[in-house]
């Protein structure tokens, strides 16, 4: 369909493919680190819970509604962030914001981050971007609110 | 007496504008109306010609605001069928009408242990001043259920007002989906259960007539911004027997009939309830939009409006989305509230967006009525009088993208 660019550009393919995507849907339980984020402009709610092992976090789950943005966002947010030590998680979650909030350029994204790239059309759209950094900041307030994991 | 939309477009300089370089197709009245020349003029008029406080000098400008927003409150007084303008209050908005119900009748009569009803229908402004006079005086909150075609239960609502509630505070018509109560028999059965009633007319004001005079509730909240006025006007009507027992709302300025040191006195109505400068300009603005809406009439608004959303409603369906609300269209409004099946009511709104049609996406400020219809939130467009035949073309070449573009109808995960 002719005129698309501009959705095309925000809705890129690899983002509808993450949101279709259930791999990181749900919740793990007993979570070492829980948080609850609600977006008041939609009322769209985001329940996180990740599991630590070994100092990092093993695996994290998210759950709840959202649309396209909110959801891929979130998927591709728990495929980053797997793997990694608070450390890691709290650069990585840094960097991301920066690219959403402070117009960072996509090229300074660690390349680990790289998949998420596909959410630079979310900048053209303001109203969206709270959207794009909900399951972020609320990732965030799970781990400021969750004691850190004993060495 | 039938309206010619595409004449009266003219009147409203906005509909004439590109959004993303498509004609602006402005279907988001119910979260507010856009303004004629006629009201825009009225502003810009008054304060390069009149503008001076109300109520305080004896220069001319003083007098002539002064009467000129006097005027405005007997207009609207004759325009919603009030007894008398000093039965009406301005306020910033309806929901701080609500609030000075809840503040200067709800703290003066309210008592531990009361009971107010309300219903899940709600917007947030009709519960949200219930649950903090429960939280500071401990009265109780209950609401009437809705059914899942979107109405009330009317047998649990009967059942609910025999428990004897002070105050049964209820919406005529919902704003996030468009169900037009039964405003006279709900006013009916609460004033038989000895409530005080309060009615929020925010969404049958702009578009339906009324005779408060008649309807016999104790209350009614709306705002001028919805019904072609500006923003910054809110209107309480309150019968006068209760709007004299009751306290001030907010001290200061305006609201006084003698001051000392020890203690004041209070003003006359309204401006008891009208502390400080009021937004007099905006109300002399309202002046013009309530002509405007006379003249149109407004049972030719609501038949106009009436089709448009009918039309909406069928090619929405027709195409395998589900319109909330009843079926039966006595009992919807001009609202048109909507999901598209596995989208995102946000995702609808960014592509409608990109069509120049502006829909409003969310909760409505309706969360409980969304927990209770077991949707996060909807699409809604909600039409008015200047609406025509297009805007529905619009909707219609919005939603086609949308569903292509999401590839909604072809198999999930064919992509």
């Amino acid at each position: 369909m002719e005129g698309d660019a501009e959705l095309q550009d925000l809705y890129r393919e690899v983002l509808l493919d993450y949101f279709r995507s259930t791999t990181r849907k749900g919740k793990v339980e007993p979570a070492d680190v829980r948080a609850h984020g609600i977006n008041p402009v939609c009322g769209d709610e985001i329940e996180i819970t990740v599991q630590r092992e070994g100092g990092k976090f093993a695996k994290l789950r998210y759950a709840g509604h959202g649309c396209v943005i909110s959801q891929a966002s979130a998927a591709m947010m728990g495929e980053a962030l797997e793997g990694r030590t608070e450390t890691e998680v709290r650069a990585l979650i840094k960097a991301f914001k920066s690219m959403m909030l402070e117009n960072a350029p996509v090229s300074e994204l660690p390349s680990d981050l790289e998949a998420l790239s596909a959410l630079e059309g979310v900048r053209r759209f303001p109203l969206r971007v709270k959207c794009a950094t909900l399951a972020w900041n609320t990732i965030l307030q799970g781990l400021d609110a969750a004691p850190a994991e004993e060495a | 007496m039938t309206l010619d939309a595409r004449r009266l477009r003219e009147d409203f300089p906005i509909l004439a504008r590109l959004v993303r370089g498509k004609p602006l197709a402005y279907l988001d009245n119910a979260a507010t109306s856009q303004k004629p020349k006629s009201v825009i003029d009225a502003l810009s008029s008054f304060y390069s010609t009149n503008n001076a406080n109300v109520h305080r000098g004896v220069h001319t400008l003083s007098e002539e605001s002064t009467n000129m927003a006097e005027a405005v409150r007997a207009k609207l007084a004759a325009f919603v069928g009030a007894p008398k303008p000093e039965t009406l209050v301005f306020t910033r908005n309806a929901t701080e009408s609500l609030n000075l119900i809840a503040h200067a009748w709800g703290r003066k009569f309210l008592k531990k242990g009361d009971l107010v009803l309300s219903t899940e229908m709600e917007h947030h402004s009709n519960i949200v001043p219930w649950q903090l006079l429960a939280a500071e005086r401990g009265v109780r909150v209950k609401y009437v259920p809705v059914l899942a075609d979107g109405t009330l239960d009317l047998d649990a609502c009967r059942a609910l007002l025999a428990e004897g509630p002070k105050l049964f505070t209820f919406t005529a018509i919902s704003n996030a989906i468009g169900t037009v109560n039964p405003v006279l028999e709900l006013i009916r059965m609460g004033k038989a259960a000895g409530a005080t009633v309060s009615v929020d007319v925010c969404q049958w004001a702009p578009h339906r007539p009324m005779d408060l005079r008649t309807w016999g509730a104790d209350f009614a909240s709306f705002s001028a911004h919805k019904m072609l006025g500006p923003t910054g006007v809110g209107v309480l009507w309150g019968r006068e027997e209760l709007l004299e027992a009751m306290d001030p709302f907010l001290g200061g300025g305006d609201m006084i009939s003698r001051v000392t040191l020890e203690r004041s006195t209070w003003n006359a109505l309204p401006y008891k309830f009208e502390a400080g400068t009021p937004n007099y300009a905006d109300q002399v603005a309202f002046g013009p939009a309530l002509d405007y809406l006379s003249a149109a009439g407004l049972d030719a608004i609501r038949e106009h409006e009436d089709r448009l959303a009918a039309k909406a409603k069928a090619l929405l369906e027709e195409r395998g989305v589900t319109v909330l609300g009843p079926s039966e269209p006595s009992k919807r409004s001009g609202v048109v509230s909507f999901n598209v099946p596995g989208l995102h009511p946000h995702d609808v709104g960014t592509i409608f967006d990109l069509e120049g049609v502006a829909v409003r996406v969310g909760h409505h400020c309706c969360q409980p009525l969304m927990h209770k219809l077991q949707c996060g939130g909807t699409a809604r467009a909600s039409f008015y009088l200047y609406n025509d035949d297009s805007d529905v073309e619009a909707l219609r070449r919005a939603l086609q993208r949308t569903l292509d573009f999401f590839k909604i109808g072809a198999k999930a995960g064919a992509r």
